[in-house]
């Protein structure tokens, strides 16, 4: 190699880092990261919230906007949700078909079926399919608005994003989801007594006054009604993950996975919370 | 110390001129992690002035923007809009002077689920819902009819050229008939007829409506086409303000730099 060649190739060596050490992250420094970012994320959600409860009960009201998002998170889940509650009864009722008969307990299939699926099966299903397509959606929607600066612009036209963006989607998700909980329990109980009839006779009437035989509004009620706070959940997550949003694309795939994996989560731990609660009051 | 906002109404900037500042801002600084992007700068711009503020990339000419509209706010110093400081203000009150202002984005910002019409018209259904639909839709007609755009009512912003978004832009930003305009790199990534076009339609604009305005821009030749005085920037500060032959006449090496390679 020539001395020319000598010099170039030194020219596009790399500079020497003699003031510095690569620097690779310890055990305690990851976890403090970990700990201070834990804290960090339900701070923000907190100033959150408080930001979207102030915008949303102030005027002016978006009511356009609310009546918009009642349909896209009400009428357009409504045939996922009623597909998911149907395959859910025929689940349930082969299972318990097959359990009950083994412990010479057929009779109670009706009633088995009846508070699985509005106690317990509806309401969780319906959450998580709703957290799935709504809690989705929405993360995508807002994370597409903050990186493209659309939020910044509502902003500037003196209009409250999180009145106009936030606290409809919230509100709608709350007010949707009990009603969409109940049309999955009627999928559900319909597509049960089906399959059940399917294999032996069992009529509709005989079926329902079966199931609900003893039930007062305190059984059924509360747990179509907390759905309502899985409603609170998936909304506030979503806007959450949604509008805080930062790093083009790969920002905005994030938010939506964030939306879905949290607010999800976040639903069944909830779930373990509101049954202790339901079952301490209304039982 | 005189703030910015009382020097500039001294007795000889009154007679001069005539006018009061619609914005001043004052010693701002702004910080973002560990990166000082505004140290200490202060400016003003009065009524039917335009004050054209360049430097190079990363200097922090956008995020002077996002200060003065509230976006951001500032790690310190002030923000006047005809007096009042806006630096501490909730988002709601911010809304009563934000409806003064437009502000067209580097990228237009254009709501993609709307249509060139529904965006012109988005500020006006929610600020100016005393005036009947019609004449709201009139209005729209009128403002896209002003920037060359009213063959594209019904196009999504998906189906224009970046140029026609930001006269789409421009349009919304005019909506409601601001006294101050805020332009972010009105011509960036534009083909230099564009550009040219652009440049004339704001200052057609700026000379029919007397806004105070602000223009963000690295291109000098766009600067000397629409402002009356010209700010250039550097390390989060004003390096020189003035007109464009007063910068000339600069004897600071980094102006002279920055005129010679713009």
């Amino acid at each position: 190699m020539s001395d020319r060649g000598i010099a170039a190739a030194e020219n596009m060596k790399p500079p020497l880092l003699h003031s510095q050490e690569l620097e690779i992250p310890s055990f305690a420094s990851n976890a403090k990261g970990l700990f201070t970012g834990f804290f960090e994320w339900f701070g923000s959600l907190g100033v959150f919230s408080w930001q979207v409860l102030k915008a949303g009960v102030t005027p002016p009201y978006e009511w356009r906007e609310l009546i918009r998002q009642l349909d896209e998170v009400g009428s357009k889940s409504f045939p996922l949700v009623a597909l998911a509650g149907a395959a859910i009864g025929v689940v349930i009722s082969l299972e318990a078909r097959y359990s009950l008969s083994r412990f010479g307990a057929k009779s109670m299939f009706p009633a088995t079926l009846v508070y699985s699926v509005i106690q317990v099966m509806g309401p969780v299903m319906t959450g998580l399919v709703v957290s799935g397509r709504v809690g989705a959606g929405i993360g995508a929607e807002l994370a597409s608005m903050k990186v493209t600066e659309q939020i910044d612009a509502i902003e500037a036209s003196a209009i409250n994003p999180y009145r106009l963006l936030a606290a409809t989607r919230i509100l709608a998700c709350i007010l949707m989801l009990p009603l969409l909980a109940l049309v999955a329990d009627s999928c559900a109980l319909l597509t049960g007594w089906f399959a059940q009839a399917m294999v032996e006779p069992l009529s509709f009437h005989q079926f329902i006054e079966s199931g609900f035989s003893g039930a007062t509004f305190n059984a059924f009620l509360p747990p179509t009604f907390k759905t309502a706070v899985y409603g609170l959940i998936i909304g506030l997550i979503a806007c959450f993950q949604g509008m805080r949003t930062s790093g083009g694309a790969a920002g905005v795939g994030r938010a939506a996975t964030n939306s879905v994996v949290l607010g999800s989560l976040f639903l069944i731990l909830a779930d373990v919370v509101l049954v202790k609660f339901i079952l301490a009051f209304f039982h | 110390m005189a703030t910015a906002y009382e020097n500039a109404v001294k007795q000889e900037d009154v007679e001069r001129r005539g006018r009061v500042p619609f914005v001043a801002v004052q010693n701002l600084h702004k910080t973002f992690g560990r990166h000082k992007v505004l140290d200490g700068i202060s400016l003003h711009v009065s009524c039917g002035e335009t004050l054209a503020v360049l430097g190079r990339s990363g200097t922090g000419k956008s995020v002077l923007l996002r200060l003065i509209i509230g976006i951001e706010k500032p790690d310190a110093g002030s923000v006047c809009i005809h007096g009042q400081n806006i630096a501490g203000l909730a988002l709601d009150r911010m809304g009563e002077i934000r409806k003064k202002m437009g502000f067209l984005f580097q990228h237009a910002a254009l709501y993609d689920s709307l249509t060139v019409a529904e965006n012109v018209a988005f500020p006006l259904e929610h600020h100016r819902r005393d005036i009947a639909k019609s004449e709201r839709a009139d209005r729209v007609r009128q403002l896209l009819a002003e920037v060359g755009m009213d063959g594209a009512l019904n196009k999504m912003p998906s189906d224009i050229s970046g140029g026609m978004q930001k006269r789409v832009g421009l349009a919304r930003a005019l909506a409601l008939e601001p006294e101050i305009l805020l332009l972010d790199e009105p011509t960036a990534g534009l083909d230099p007829i564009s550009s040219g076009e652009i440049d004339e339609l704001i200052l057609t604009l700026q000379r029919e409506r007397q806004m105070a305005s602000i223009v963000v821009t690295h291109d000098l030749h766009s600067a000397r086409a629409n402002a009356s005085r010209l700010a250039l920037l550097n390390e989060g500060n004003v390096v020189v303000e003035g007109t464009f032959d007063e910068l000339q006449q600069s004897d600071i090496g980094f102006v002279k730099d920055f005129l010679k390679q713009s």
